[in-house]
């Protein structure tokens, strides 16, 4: 295993290469943990969609205290306009939940520490929300980059910043979640790597450390999902409702 | 010379080394190689997942929530009917039995005076019994007691007659001696009426 704390990030090949032309399509390991948290959820969520006690047991409780929590947080942040796009942010939340998660299994791979899929995700967010806000309010949308009660001689300047904040909303979305992600399983490798150098005398301490990293990590993989979601909701809030 | 030569092969496997460890490290994420493949499979298991959770999971899942939250305020809903109904019932039976104790008393009221007016019907009947024997008894007393003398007085005399008769060996006037008998009487009746 290479001591390297960057080599867990390594994405390589699981079986045949798979091409279109001179497009490489291949199943890799980042694939598999996506496929794998992709059936968790749908197992977890799907036997807890099958029962029908009035007294919940044990996984199904599970499923419904999910299903009640985003649609808490949604109607929280976005208000009952949002209705419609529970089920994507509710995927959406499930889905950098579960990959979080699975990351935090020693010698898996987390796939929302890679910048391309925070950033997939991250971008059609922003191109959904701003078709959502142009279709339901038209040019008027563009209101949102004119915020009330500001002088008149401040206005182009704040224009001017209103659209960089709001271009830079995916960028800002993803690193946000690709950089923890990343941060934590590095300095999880380093301090493991420590605990291996230092040996039986000296091991110790990283090794505490590293206890209380993955507490920790558990923790930032949970709040940075609901962090992703929570975003999301709140862009959808400024492209549902438009009041500034 | 060879401390050069030593040097030079140590700096040159070091950056070999060096260079290496770069090609492999630096960060896999900047690595554009499997960029494509990622979004690609990004799109294929996300977009399964949102279709089977929207299609069919989450469906169900919102309908148990609404079938329990239903259920539950049905469940209210009839639980507080029978609360009515039970208080309605206690209110029911709490009037029933004051009805019947009502009825109970008037009952007990009614046997009462019919107990007590037969008494007193079968007492003043016994008391004019009574008086009535009373009377009469009084009478015969009262009878007895006018008449009594005068027997007496006859018996008295008559005793009187014979006794002298014996004694003397002659008839004797007899109104004489009523007389004298009655006298004595009368003496009698005075000191035993003085007594």
């Amino acid at each position: 295993m290479a001591a390297n704390p960057m080599y867990q990030f390594n994405v390589y090949r699981i079986g045949p290469e798979i091409k279109i032309g001179e497009i490489d399509l291949s199943f890799t390991n980042a694939s598999l943990f996506m496929v794998i948290s992709s059936l968790a959820i749908l197992i977890i969520f799907n036997l807890g969609a099958q029962k029908k006690n009035i007294i919940p047991d044990k996984i199904q409780l599970l499923s419904e205290l999910s299903y009640t929590f985003v649609s808490k947080m949604i109607s929280d942040t976005a208000g009952s306009k949002a209705k419609p796009y529970f089920s994507f942010i509710f995927s959406l939340f499930m889905f950098v939940l579960f990959c979080n998660m699975f990351g935090m299994i020693p010698y898996s791979f987390t796939v929302t520490s890679h910048i391309i899929v925070t950033f997939v995700l991250a971008a059609f967010i922003f191109i959904g929300v701003t078709i959502i806000g142009f279709i339901k309010h038209g040019l008027g949308y563009l209101k949102l980059f004119v915020p009330s009660g500001v002088p008149a001689v401040l206005l182009p300047l704040i224009v001017v910043i209103e659209i960089i904040s709001y271009l830079s909303r995916p960028i800002s979305l993803s690193v946000r979640l690709f950089a923890n992600m990343m941060a934590g399983h590095t300095m999880m490798k380093v301090f493991g790597g420590f605990v291996v150098s230092l040996g039986i005398v000296g091991g110790w301490l990283p090794l505490s450390f590293s206890v209380a990293l993955t507490g920790l990590e558990i923790l930032v993989a949970f709040l940075q999902a609901y962090v992703f979601a929570i975003l999301t909701c709140i862009y959808l809030n400024d492209a549902l409702n438009l009041h500034h | 010379m060879k401390k050069i030569i030593l040097l030079n092969i140590f700096y040159f496997s070091f950056c070999t080394v060096t260079v290496k460890s770069a090609e492999k490290g630096g960060m896999p994420q900047l690595d554009p190689e499997f960029w494509v493949s990622q979004i690609f499979w990004l799109t294929i298991t996300f977009g399964t997942l949102f279709l089977v959770l929207s299609k069919f999971i989450l469906p169900r899942i919102s309908k148990n929530l609404e079938q329990r939250r239903l259920q539950i305020l049905e469940n209210i809903e009839t639980a507080e009917k029978q609360r009515e109904q039970s208080e309605k019932n206690l209110k029911e039976f709490d009037e029933i039995i004051l009805k019947s104790k009502n009825k109970a008393k008037e009952v007990m009221l009614a046997a009462r005076e019919k107990v007590v007016s037969e008494i007193t019907k079968k007492k003043m009947k016994l008391d004019e019994d009574l008086n009535s024997e009373i009377q009469n008894v009084e009478k015969e007393i009262i009878e007895l007691k006018l008449s009594s003398p005068k027997k007496i007085n006859s018996i008295a005399s008559n005793i009187t007659n014979e006794v002298i008769k014996r004694l003397i060996g002659t008839d004797v006037n007899e109104s004489s001696v009523s007389a004298l008998v009655e006298e004595e009487l009368k003496k009698l009746s005075r000191s035993t009426n003085g007594i």
